[in-house]
């Protein structure tokens, strides 16, 4: 079935459309709360709450104002952050920021949670900590241009040409 | 459009991250949908996006889908909700009770009327029985008023019957009325007739002796009184009774003579 007409059941509240999507994407949006909670139990608690989320605000998906993965992706690194800032971290976006989640996952004997590690260094094979970092802050942390131009301390025209070319890596990446 | 340029700007990556104004996200919306280059371009770094966080997946767990099924009662089979525990509700309870004693209550009186009814209908029974006895025993007054006046009458001749040799024991009275040529026998002192027998009476001239038939004692068993009135026209010098087949004879048996008696002149 077609990714346009699976939303559109969706949004008809169709569960099998629903639970169909859910299996498209709930590892992704998993993924992306992991790299923000790092801890398997939460941040599977937290994909839950967001696809309970998603289901009861699915009106509110417009599909001319972006794909139906960076809605659901918005809605996922906003709940992970809110679960972050709830927990008595008080952290700021760049305490936040301050471990990348490729540091961390390279170094995965000190996590709980198991995490493909010889999968995601191959993604990673090739790319500069400057494309890490780029991409989790734009993609998985919600970082506005300008915000990751101050965090990265580049010029902000530079952060979209930046982002470009590691996602052209990455993209090269997957495909091997 | 240069879609070339367009792909090369990396505005399509801030696209697949939400990065841009709704006025930018509308109008690569449309133009993706003029180009399919460019939706494949959105759609392929979209999919290394989707790689990526995907590699940063825990391990998800079984059955995580219902789970949410749950969360948002998606789940087919039907969710038993615990009823609150009723509080025992009195005023119910007594309004039962008082439903029941009166029912009860009812369906006593019912049967008690029932066993008065019938008992009036036995009661009206006997009293119609009582009466009717009354009236008998009225009817049998008058009878035997009657009977005495008949008796008393001064023109009545009392004749004495003895008893014979075939029932010496016997016994019998003629009251006789000879102005009003009448007859009444009272045979109290005979014993009942044999089956298929009847007692006749007879007026009787003695020289030469002749008998003149003047009844029979019918239903001899039935009648209470044993007090048969007849008529008797007869100049009679003596009554006999004798037993004689059932219909009665021309002339008496003599053998069967049960009493005889002579009229006093």
């Amino acid at each position: 079935m077609q990714l346009e007409t699976l939303v559109i059941e969706f949004q008809k509240k169709d569960p099998l459309a629903f639970e169909k999507l859910y299996s498209m994407y709930s590892e992704n949006i998993c993924g992306v709360i992991n790299t923000i909670v790092k801890n398997s139990e939460l941040s599977q608690e937290i994909c839950q709450d967001v696809f309970v989320k998603i289901w009861n605000n699915s009106d509110k998906y417009n599909a001319s104002k972006g794909r139906f993965f960076t809605w659901i992706l918005n809605i996922a690194r906003n709940a992970a952050i809110d679960e972050v800032r709830s927990k008595s971290y008080k952290n700021t976006k760049k305490n936040l920021s301050a471990d990348y989640f490729v540091g961390i996952l390279e170094d995965s004997t000190n996590l709980d949670n198991k995490i493909d590690a010889i999968g995601i260094k191959k993604f990673l094979v090739h790319l500069k900590d400057k494309c890490v970092q780029i991409i989790e802050l734009l993609y998985f942390k919600g970082y506005t241009q300008k915000e990751a131009s101050e965090e990265l301390d580049i010029p902000i025209g530079t952060v979209k040409t930046r982002n470009r070319s590691c996602i052209s890596q990455l993209r090269k990446n997957v495909l091997n | 459009m240069n879609t070339e340029e367009y792909i090369s700007s990396g505005k399509l990556e801030l696209y697949v991250a939400g990065l841009l104004s709704e006025k930018e996200n509308i109008q690569i919306h449309n133009d993706a949908k003029q180009y399919p280059e460019l939706n494949k371009e959105i759609e392929a770094i979209e999919a290394s996006i989707l790689a990526l966080s995907k590699a940063a997946s825990p391990t998800m767990a079984d059955g995580s889908f219902n789970n949410i099924k749950h969360k948002l009662n998606l789940a087919k089979e039907t969710k038993v909700l615990q009823l609150p525990k009723q509080k025992a509700n009195w005023t119910a309870y007594s309004g039962w009770a008082a439903a029941v004693i009166i029912s009860a209550g009812l369906f006593w009186m019912y049967t008690q009327n029932q066993n008065l009814e019938s008992q009036i209908q036995i009661v009206s029974q006997e009293k119609i029985n009582l009466e009717s006895q009354i009236e008998n025993a009225s009817n049998s007054l008058v009878e035997s008023e009657l009977l005495l006046n008949t008796i008393r009458d001064k023109n009545i001749a009392v004749v004495a019957l003895g008893g014979q040799t075939i029932s010496p024991t016997s016994y019998a009275k003629a009251y006789w009325n000879k102005v009003e040529k009448k007859v009444h026998i009272d045979a109290k002192g005979l014993p009942e007739p044999p089956d298929g027998f009847v007692y006749q009476v007879w007026s009787l001239k003695l020289n030469p002796l002749t008998p003149t038939s003047i009844g029979l004692l019918e239903d001899f068993k039935g009648d209470e009184n044993k007090i048969f009135a007849f008529a008797n026209p007869n100049e009679s010098e003596a009554f006999g009774i004798t037993l004689e087949p059932a219909g009665g004879s021309k002339s008496p048996n003599l053998e069967q003579l049960y009493t005889l008696g002579v009229a006093s002149t």
